[in-house]
């Protein structure tokens, strides 16, 4: 007993103080790309011909970056002569929209916006999740995991990951929806009782991410379920997770430190 | 045809028997002490041939053995159980009939390419393994499981609370991801390598990088190989830790389970530090690192690495003496040396055997030596000693980055390979990740891109020994067998 509570003593109090404060990030983290409002030189296409996943390319508009693709490879920023993609250390990348995803130079940044009333005075400090890995490589689900350890204690916010699909508010889903896993990612939604979130995790559950095209996957969860937060990043990071999810139910998040 | 590990060799070089030699070959190497690494697909004119790589611990030979194109062969497992699942596999995804293999059924529930007026089946739908009588029941679970954990469907055939037999079918979190690495390599592939498994990116992608450096005969520069391998002890260290977490949060031991959980996590964000991603993606690449290490990210990974240590060692502490989490974990789920050796298990759950598999010590990276890391062995077989080998090979980890940090070469960290790969060679890639040897296979065509790429993740090879651990055991100490495993779904779905 006593060696218990020695090492209770000398392991100390770990939780972070998020969101009070801003957590340090490492130094080479990459997060939201920042996209250069400079044109690009004729005819190049540098940046789309070195993306693994598709992200980047020209429109009519000029230069986008689809976050919702994007594995934050960090790729573009070296392949780009003029050096128009950057990462900057902002951890912030989730969206209530598919469309917010979408990066354009000098555009809007992707922006959660709360439930609406109803759903958000159901959830705000009670928010249930059952968690459906579909796919993926299961980094995204670890980030998810550790927001229920001692560090992040997520159960603080009144967030829980529960067991059933029954005892659920809604569904957050991993991975780009494999064909075997599809079934079972329809019927634990079906099974989670109205009203209730969808929440996708990591670029594969926004877009299919890197396995988008095989005929294996499905594109993620965004074709086959409501989704009230799409949460990018291959895998987010837990901060990333954790903003999201807050500021879903309406609560301040600090920005990144500088 | 024999070859050391880290050398590619022409395709050309290994003759092409017929099945009954190719058989007898395999049997006898086996006999002999050799362990089989890959059995694989090899399309070639005159339909798809059988490739077979072989290990020998003993001194790091390699053995590539290829079989004429057939429709069936007679099968090796009845001799030869290690080949059970590859059989399957092979079955699987060329239609080919290992002709007296004990039960064929699906690995990963993609229907056969070969056989396209076959339906596909439904994932999970197929025999199973019944006990029949008045007592016996079966419990089936998933493929949604309670918690944050990847898709699995899992049988329990009982009597009362005991476990007569568990069966394991898998497939869920399939995504393709071989059939894509045909053609490459491309953008995509160091991606790939990534994903196979996301918690063992660093062993994966070495693996994979050791191939290509074999291929294009690349000289890994010392510094980018020594942070290469810091990488790979860093992620041994963070599952470890959260697998004794986890191992003491299922026997309901708390302290040590809080402590891993967050300790786990320091361990992430040093690999964090060294590439800006907690689970080291962008770090290893084919000729070494993509990030090299300044002075003042060493001095930090060093006292980081000082107090992480502490408290790891603390957190296990307390689970090492605490008398109720020793009464559940000694003598649950064993597995015999001689039950592990036939079916070919790998890695913490093979050396808890007392069988002496460590790629780190048969099959070295260049410049990387058996002495580097010492091996851990216990012979128990069960939670206990699982749980130990961890405990002890986080010992040794700490101390190989330590000494490595330390002593960290100068120079470049990366050598680019130079040119596009040769045709026409075969070249494997072996690491040993944190769940066991990793095995990389490739045979490239005469255009020299992959026409082959054999990924076998360790837990393609435990997940039998999980099921085996589990006979005769209580049902409600599959949580806790399971976290002494801790496979990968997504590594043998790939
Ligand atoms: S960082 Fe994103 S947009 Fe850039 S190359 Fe990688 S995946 Fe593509
Ligand atoms: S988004 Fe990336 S980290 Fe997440 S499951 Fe997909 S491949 Fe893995």
């Amino acid at each position: 007993m006593l060696n218990i509570l020695l090492e209770r003593l000398r392991q100390g109090k770990r939780t972070v103080a998020f969101p009070a404060a801003m957590p340090p990030l490492p130094p080479r983290f990459r997060g939201l790309p920042v996209l250069a409002e400079s044109p690009c030189a004729a005819g190049c296409a540098s940046c789309a011909g070195a993306c693994p996943t598709g992200a980047l390319g020209a429109d009519e508009q000029g230069l986008y970056l689809d976050l919702g693709r994007c594995i934050l490879c960090g790729t573009c920023a070296e392949a780009c002569p003029g050096r128009r993609v950057s990462f900057s250390r902002d951890h912030r990348l989730a969206s209530s929209t598919r469309d917010g995803l979408v990066l354009r130079p000098g555009g809007r940044l992707p922006h959660v916006a709360p439930l609406e009333p109803a759903r958000r005075k159901l959830f705000a400090k009670s928010l249930r999740l059952r968690q459906v890995s579909a796919g993926g490589c299961n980094a995204c689900e670890a980030d998810t995991n550790v927001l229920t350890t001692i560090v992040f204690d997520l159960g603080r916010f009144g967030i829980d990951f529960v067991a059933s699909p029954r005892h659920a508010d809604g569904v957050a889903v991993t991975g780009p929806v494999t064909r075997n896993m599809l079934e079972a990612t329809l019927g634990t939604f079906a099974a989670v009782p109205d009203p209730r979130v969808g929440i996708a995790i990591g670029t594969c559950a926004i877009s299919g991410g890197l396995f988008d095209g095989s005929p294996e996957t499905t594109g993620g969860a965004t074709p086959h379920l409501p989704l009230d937060l799409y949460i990018p990043g291959c895998p987010p990071h837990p901060l990333t997770i954790l903003d999201g999810l807050l500021r879903l139910l309406g609560q301040q998040t600090p920005p990144p430190t500088a | 045809m024999e070859f050391p590990h880290c050398q590619a060799v022409p395709l050309a070089g290994a003759a092409v028997l017929p099945p009954v030699l190719f058989r007898r070959e395999i049997l006898a190497r086996v006999d002999a002490g050799w362990r089989m690494l890959a059995l694989f697909g090899l399309p070639c004119p005159g339909g798809v041939g059988l490739c077979c790589l072989l290990g020998r611990d003993a001194d790091g030979r390699l053995a590539f053995l290829r079989q004429v194109p057939a429709e069936s062969y007679p099968s090796l497992t009845p001799d030869c159980p290690q080949a059970h699942l590859f059989e399957r596999e092979v079955h699987e995804q060329w239609g080919i009939v290992p002709q007296g293999h004990p039960w064929l059924k699906p690995v990963r529930f993609t229907g056969c390419p070969a056989r396209p007026e076959e339906p596909r089946p439904a994932p999970g739908v197929t025999d199973h393994f019944r006990l029949r009588g008045e007592e016996a029941h079966e419990v089936a679970v998933g493929p949604v499981h309670a918690g944050i954990i990847e898709p699995g469907h899992f049988r329990f055939q009982c009597s009362g609370e005991d476990v007569y037999h568990l069966e394991i079918s898998l497939g869920f979190q399939h995504r393709g991801i071989e059939a894509r690495l045909i053609g490459g390599p491309d953008k995509r592939t160091i991606h790939f390598m990534e994903t196979l498994a996301g918690d063992t990116t660093i062993g994966h992608s070495l693996a994979h990088a050791a191939l290509v450096e074999a291929l294009t005969e690349t000289a890994v520069p010392a510094r980018g190989r020594a942070i290469a391998r810091i990488a790979l002890e860093l992620e041994r260290l963070a599952n470890h830790t959260g697998d004794l977490g986890a191992m003491a949060g299922d026997v309901g031991y708390q302290p040590t389970m809080a402590y891993c959980g967050r300790i786990r996590g320091d361990f992430l964000n040093l690999t964090g530090l060294v590439c800006g991603n907690r689970f080291g993606r962008g770090l290893v690449r084919p000729g070494g690192v993509a990030f090299d290490l300044d002075k003042p990210t060493i001095r930090e990974l060093l006292s980081r690495l000082e107090l992480t240590r502490r408290a790891a060692f603390g957190a296990a502490e307390l689970l090492f003496l605490s008398s109720t989490t020793l009464a559940r974990f000694e003598g649950t789920g064993r597995v015999s040396a001689e039950t592990a050796r036939e079916i070919g298990l790998v890695g913490p759950p093979a050396r808890a055997c007392g069988l002496p598999r460590d790629a780190r010590h048969a099959f070295p990276l260049p410049g990387a030596g058996p002495k580097d890391i010492p091996m851990q062995l216990h012979d128990f077989g069960g939670v206990y000693a699982r749980a130990l080998v961890r405990r002890l090979e986080m010992e040794a980890s700490l101390d190989f980055i330590h000494d490595a940090l330390i002593g960290l070469p100068e120079g470049p960290v990366r050598q680019l390979p130079a040119g596009g790969l040769p045709g026409g060679m075969v070249a494997v890639g072996l690491t040993e990740g944190w769940r066991g040897e990793i095995c990389h296979v490739a045979v490239t065509g005469d255009d020299g891109r992959f026409a082959a790429y054999k990924v076998v993740d360790p837990s393609f090879h435990n997940w039998f020994g999980l099921a085996v651990a589990l006979r005769g055991q209580q049902i409600s100490d599959f949580p806790l067998c399971n976290k002494s495993f801790n496979l990968s779904y997504c590594g043998h779905d790939l």
